[in-house]
C-alpha cells in the first residue's frame, strides 16, 4: 500500500464519478456521480495526510470536505424537491434555463 | 502484507460500486452499490490508522443513502422490480472526458517524485483520536466555527426551498392562527 | 488467531442466549396477555417458532429484489454481532477500538438500511409502508440518540469504551448523574430493535409491515436480529451507563451479566406496557422534546467535565 496505489484508486474513483456526472440525465443520478467524485477525494486526502505528513491537525481537511459533500448533498435535493414540484420532471434537460 | 491486501480489496470493491452505480437496474441497487463504495472507502481510512474519520463516513454515508432511496423512488417512481434503465446523454463524451481524466490523475500520481514522510513531532504521543479532537478544539476551533453557520444555512436554505408551504399559509396572515396541518403533531401544538 | 476466534464464537454464542432469553421472556409475557398463566408455555414459545420457521417454505413473490431483500433480513443479527464486539466486559473487549461509542453509533445507522431494504426487496405495499416508516421515525430518534452517546464520552473524555468503563469505577456511575441521556438511549435501542413502543415498521396494522412476507428462515434471521439488536443495545448499555462490572461483592463479569440481563427485561416489558407511537407524531416529539433535553444533558455534562480538570 504505497501513496501512488491510494492516488490510483482515487483517481478511477473520481473519474467514474465524472462519468456519471457528465452523462447522467435525471438530477439525482448526477449528484451521486458527484458523491463519488468527492469519495475519491476523500481517498486522496487519506493517502497525502498518512504518506506525507501525518499531523494530527491535518484531519480537519477532511472533517471540512465531508461536511462540505454533506452540505452539497443537501442543497441538490432541496433543489431536486423544487424542480419536482414546480415542474413535474427530475431530468436536467428540462431544466436548462439558463444554457444558450 | 495483510494490509495491502486488505487495501487492494476495499479498493476493487469501491471502484466496482462505484461503476456498478450508473449499470444496475434498479434505483435502490444504485443506491446501495454508492452506499458500498462510501463503506470500503471508510475502512480503507481505518487501515491508514483514521479511525474517528473513517468510521464518521461510514456513519454519514450509510444513513445519507438511507434517505437517498427514499428521494430516488419518489422521483423516479420506480418499484422493486428490476427493469433496465438506461437514462444517459453525450454518452461518449462523458466517456472519453472521464478515461482522459483518469489517465492524467493517475498518471501525474505515478510520475511525480511525490515527498518523503515527515515524520511526526517527536514531542507527540498521543493518539490520533485524541490528538484530533484537541485540534478541532484548539488551534483549528476557527474551522469548526465556520462550519457551524454554514450548516445552519443549509439546512434554513433546504426547507425554505423544499419546503410546499410557508409560515403565513399555515398560520395565517397575522400568524396567530392555529396551524392547519393534514397531520396534527405529537406535541399537541 | 485461534484465541481471537474462540472468543468471538463465545461471545456470538452468549448474544444468542441473551437474545433467546428475550424472546422467552416476551413469550411469557404474550402468554399472561392472553390469559393462559406464565408458566403455560409462552416460555418456550420462541424455541417452537424456531422449529417452525426452520421447516416452514421460504416465500417467493413476483418480481422481489431477492438480493436487496435477503441482504436487509440478514444484516440485523450481523449487525448485533459487530455491535457487541466493542463491548469490554470487565475491562477486555474482543476489539477495544479507540472510537467504540462511534463504532455503535455507526452500526446502528446500518440498521436504518437493513430495515429499509427488508421493506424494500420483498415488492408488496405492506413491507414497503413498514420500512418508510422505519425511516420516518428513524429521522425523530437518531439525533438524540447520537448526543445521547456523546454525553458519557464527554464525561470520561474518550470515546473508548474500556475508558468511559473505568470513568464510573466507584460507584459514580453515569445514569445517576445523566438520567436523561440514559432514557434517551434506552428509547433508541428499542427504536432500532422495532419494538414495542416504536415497532410500527412491523406493525399489526401493516400486517406485519416488514414482516409481512418473510417466511422460513428469513422471518427467523429477522426476528432473531430483532431481539440480538434488543440484547446488543443492553449490553452496550452496561459500560456506557451503569457501570460496567462495577459493583461489591460479585466478580465484574457477574455484574455486567447481571445489569445487562435486568436492562434487558424492562426494555422486553416496555412492549407490554406502551402502545405503538405513531412515526407522524413521535417526530415532533423527538425533535422539540427530545433534543433540546438531550442538548441541555450534554451541556451539563460538559460543565462538569470542564469544571473537573
Amino acid at each position: 500500500m504505497t501513496l501512488e496505489a491510494v492516488l490510483v484508486v482515487a483517481a478511477a474513483l473520481f473519474s467514474v464519478g465524472l462519468y456519471g456526472a457528465i452523462s447522467q440525465q435525471v438530477v439525482v443520478m448526477v449528484m451521486m456521480g458527484l458523491e463519488l467524485m468527492l469519495n475519491g477525494v476523500i481517498l486522496a486526502a487519506a493517502g497525502f495526510w498518512w504518506f506525507l505528513s501525518p499531523e494530527p491537525t491535518g484531519q480537519v481537511l477532511l472533517l471540512v470536505v465531508i461536511a462540505a459533500m454533506t452540505l452539497e448533498m443537501a442543497m441538490g435535493f432541496a433543489v431536486a424537491t423544487l424542480l419536482h414540484r414546480s415542474r413535474g420532471s427530475d431530468m436536467t434537460d428540462m431544466a436548462t434555463d439558463l444554457s444558450r | 502484507m495483510v494490509e495491502s491486501v486488505v487495501f487492494w480489496v476495499l479498493a476493487v470493491v469501491a471502484v466496482a460500486s462505484g461503476v456498478a452505480v450508473f449499470r444496475v437496474d434498479s434505483m435502490a441497487r444504485a443506491t446501495y452499490a454508492l452506499a458500498v463504495s462510501f463503506v470500503a472507502v471508510g475502512l480503507a481510512l481505518l487501515l491508514v490508522d483514521l479511525h474517528y474519520i473513517g468510521v464518521i463516513t461510514v456513519l454519514m454515508m450509510v444513513m445519507e443513502m438511507a434517505v437517498m432511496a427514499v428521494y430516488m423512488v419518489m422521483f423516479m417512481g420506480m418499484n422493486p422490480a428490476l427493469m433496465p434503465m438506461s437514462m444517459v446523454h453525450d454518452n461518449r463524451a462523458a466517456v472519453a472526458a472521464a478515461v482522459s481524466t483518469f489517465v492524467v490523475l493517475a498518471g501525474g500520481a505515478l510520475l511525480v517524485p511525490w515527498p518523503s514522510r515527515r515524520q511526526p513531532d517527536p514531542g507527540t504521543v498521543v493518539g490520533t483520536v485524541e490528538a484530533l479532537g484537541e485540534a478541532i478544539m484548539g488551534s483549528k476551533m476557527l474551522v469548526m466555527l465556520t462550519m457551524s453557520p454554514a450548516m445552519v444555512a443549509t439546512i434554513v436554505a433546504g426547507v425554505v426551498l423544499a419546503g410546499a408551504r410557508g409560515r403565513y399559509d399555515r398560520l395565517g396572515d397575522d400568524l396567530d392562527r392555529r396551524p392547519d396541518d393534514p397531520q396534527r403533531g405529537g406535541v399537541g401544538r | 488467531m485461534a484465541e481471537s476466534l474462540l472468543w468471538s464464537l463465545l461471545v456470538a454464542f452468549l448474544l444468542g442466549c441473551l437474545a433467546l432469553a428475550a424472546a422467552s421472556l416476551d413469550g411469557a409475557l404474550a402468554a399472561r396477555g392472553r390469559g393462559a398463566g406464565i408458566l403455560a408455555g409462552g416460555w418456550s414459545a420462541p424455541l417452537a417458532e424456531t422449529a417452525r420457521l426452520m421447516r416452514q417454505r421460504r416465500r417467493t413473490l413476483v418480481a422481489a429484489d431477492v438480493l436487496l431483500w435477503r441482504t436487509g433480513g440478514a444484516a440485523l443479527l450481523v449487525v448485533a454481532l459487530l455491535k457487541v464486539v466493542v463491548v469490554p466486559v470487565d475491562g477486555s473487549a474482543l476489539a477495544d477500538l479507540a472510537v467504540g461509542v462511534v463504532w455503535f453509533n455507526a452500526m446502528d445507522v446500518t440498521v436504518w438500511a437493513a430495515v429499509w431494504l427488508t421493506g424494500w426487496g420483498a415488492n408488496s405495499a405492506h413491507a414497503l409502508i413498514g420500512g418508510y416508516r422505519f425511516l420516518a421515525q428513524g429521522l425523530a430518534y437518531e439525533l438524540p440518540l447520537m448526543f445521547a452517546l456523546t454525553a458519557p464520552a464527554v464525561a470520561a473524555g474518550s470515546l473508548r469504551l474500556a475508558e468511559v468503563e473505568a470513568a464510573q469505577q466507584g460507584g459514580a456511575w453515569f445514569v445517576l448523574w445523566m438520567p436523561v441521556a440514559f432514557a434517551v438511549y434506552c428509547l433508541g435501542v428499542v427504536a432500532f430493535s422495532v419494538w414495542g413502543p416504536l415497532s410500527v415498521a412491523a406493525g399489526v396494522d401493516l400486517a406485519g409491515g416488514v414482516l409481512s412476507e418473510l417466511s422460513g428462515v428469513d422471518r427467523l434471521l429477522v426476528l432473531a436480529g430483532r431481539y440480538a439488536l434488543l440484547a446488543a443495545g443492553a449490553a452496550f448499555a452496561v459500560p456506557m451507563f451503569l457501570g460496567g462490572a462495577d459493583g461489591p461483592l460479585l466478580p465484574g463479569w457477574a455484574w455486567f451479566a447481571l445489569k445487562t440481563v435486568l436492562l434487558l427485561s424492562v426494555l422486553v416489558v416496555l412492549r407490554h406496557r406502551l402502545p405503538a407511537l405513531r412515526p407522524d407524531r413521535f417526530v415532533e416529539v423527538g425533535w422539540l422534546v427530545l433534543l433540546p433535553a438531550v442538548l441541555l444533558q450534554v451541556l451539563v455534562v460538559s460543565v462538569v467535565a470542564v469544571w473537573r480538570y
